[in-house]
């Protein structure tokens, strides 16, 4: 019967209408299941997963030393050129010519965060920061050199 | 009237949709030559963000060129590097530790499910609901955590290198992906109540772009679009990969061959996931998450060929080896490509305001179109 099946059809629509509505309102009505962070007011109890890859950082220890011996293989491992490292020779104390490194420059607007040269480094001398607030004004504030003044490699690392 | 059908004629409107515009998700533009409210033609015009990606790679080495392919289908990440990671491994016959297969097929799904639910979100809102967008980020945010716990990133992951995975996992990735599959269970029903059995919903995609199965073989189509269908194509049953062979999951298929049935593959597709998970979580084995391998790949010389399943369809890695360090030729086969290409036949003798309808179903991400 046709006026029968259209009837039906009318009442099965409204109540899955109906059903859907129940849904909305339960979420109306419950806001404890509202998981949206209220980004920057949250800003000092943010916390990022602890390896969350924002930019790669060169570690220095407190006395200013760093593990970085400038082998270059990070800056071989990295496909879009962002790491340039620049070497010099320091004079040992016995007199011996030793390579060092002079700047560790990287380009972050280059960087894609693939973590090829952190697994790439022997020394484990640079690693992930879990920063993620990186515009600036100015596109040269991007370019950084990793090393600090005056630090130099630690002891022992070769 | 419908001998016109495909051909213009003088008085035809010609409308533009695209390449901004919120119902293509992305750069892609529509040119749709319509007679009165009929369709007669749709032609993609591609090329909007296009970035080279197969030259890129020519020029990048085998551990590097992984990275770019996060950027094709970026809702597949995971997946893209699978295949990548594979073709690899197969030229250079690098045994994976049974850790990161299971681990790998894991990740994998979990990328499935946040796929698909991004596009449960932006299906409904193409036609017209606002709410269930919210309600699949809400979910795909706990994906998108436990991701980033594993593998330090959201979407552009970079997890997988030749011989095995990048890290070890978190600590506490057990502990959430089992969080994630009792909330999910119960998610999944409420998605249901609010869209799947909405008479709204069901009247405007039941009939609509009917793409018959030997259209769907003929046109190259893959994945949900195809197993829609009717077409069995899934590349995780037919030339498992990884440990598909051992897991428990069932190919879906519907015969409907209209949106809804595209739709009610890739609903029914995140419960298969949640059950491959499942199997999984627990029997992860001990071990490596990394085989050994030389500093330096070089594939020997010759051609390669993988496939996988990704959340779209069918992805093709071809690589061709001259002996190199870096690959000589690479070729993507991207399932979006050939999904968008059923379009103008899916949409031709149909009213304009179901070609959001069904363009929604076939899940286009534009870059992976666009590589
Ligand atoms: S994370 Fe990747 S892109 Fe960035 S510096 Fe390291 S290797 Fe280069
Ligand atoms: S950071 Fe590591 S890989 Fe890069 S130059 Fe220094 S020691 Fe070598």
């Amino acid at each position: 019967m046709f006026i029968v099946k259209y009837i039906k059809e009318v009442f099965g629509g409204l109540k899955s209408l109906l059903v859907g509505m129940r849904r909305t309102g339960y979420y109306f009505t419950h806001h404890k299941e509202i998981i949206t962070e209220q980004y920057p007011d949250n800003r000092d109890t943010l916390v990022m997963a602890d390896r969350f890859k924002g930019e790669v950082i060169l570690l220095h220890d407190e006395n200013n030393e760093h593990a970085c011996t400038g082998c270059t293989a990070c800056e071989l491992a990295c496909p879009n050129a962002t790491i340039k490292i620049v070497t010099k020779f320091d004079i040992t104390p016995e007199g011996k010519k030793k390579k060092a490194i002079d700047k560790f420059v990287y380009h972050l607007e280059l960087c894609t965060m693939c973590n090829l040269c952190i697994v790439a480094c022997p020394t484990d001398a640079i690693k992930m920061a879990q920063t993620f607030e990186h515009s600036v004004f100015n596109r040269a504030d991007l370019t950084k050199i990793l090393n600090k003044p005056d630090s130099k490699i630690r002891e022992g690392i070769e | 009237m419908f001998e016109e059908i495909g051909t213009t004629t003088e008085g035809d409107l010609i409308i533009n949709v695209g390449p901004q515009h919120p119902a293509t998700h992305g750069v892609l533009h529509l040119v749709i030559t319509l007679n009165g409210e009929t369709i007669k033609k749709v032609e993609p015009h591609l090329g909007y963000i296009h970035r080279s990606i197969e030259k890129m790679c020519e020029s990048l080495t085998y551990r590097q060129f992984i990275y770019v392919t996060s950027r094709m289908d970026y809702l597949s990440a995971h997946i893209n590097n699978h295949a990548c990671a594979l073709t690899v491994e197969k030229g250079m016959q690098i045994e994976v530790p049974e850790r990161a297969q299971v681990i790998r097929v894991i990740m994998d799904e979990l990328t499935r499910i946040a796929s698909h639910e991004l596009w449960w979100g932006a299906m409904a809102m193409d036609i017209g609901a606002f709410t269930p967008f919210f309600h699949a980020f809400r979910e795909r945010e706990k994906i998108n955590e436990i991701m980033e716990e594993t593998c330090g990133a959201r979407l552009t992951m970079n997890y997988y290198v030749p011989g095995g995975l990048m890290a070890e996992l978190h600590p506490d990735f057990q502990k959430k992906v089992k969080e994630f599959i009792v909330l999910f269970k119960r998610k999944i029903d409420e998605y249901d109540e609010l869209v799947t059995g909405n008479i709204i919903f069901i009247n405007r995609m039941k009939g609509v772009g009917i793409l018959s199965k030997e259209d769907a073989i003929s046109y190259g189509c893959s994945g949900p679009a195809a197993r829609g269908s009717g077409v069995n194509c899934d590349i995780r049953k037919l030339y498992p990969y990884a440990v598909y062979d051992k897991v428990q999951f069932d190919e879906i298929l519907e015969t409907g061959c209209d949106s809804l049935a595209r739709y009610m593959i890739r609903i029914r597709e995140m419960k298969q996931s949640i059950r491959i998970i499942e199997q999984l979580i627990d029997n992860i084995p001990e071990g490596d998450f990394q085989a050994k391998t030389k500093a330096v790949l070089k594939l020997p010389k010759g051609e390669f060929y993988t496939r996988v399943e990704t959340a779209r369809g069918e992805l093709g890695v071809y690589i061709m080896s001259e002996g190199a360090t870096t690959p000589y030729r690479i070729k993507f086969r991207s399932p979006g490509f050939s999904n968008l290409s059923a379009l103008d036949h899916m949409a031709r003798g149909s009213k304009l305001g179901d070609l959001v309808a069904m363009m929604g179903t076939l899940d286009l991400v534009i870059p992976d179109i666009d590589r």
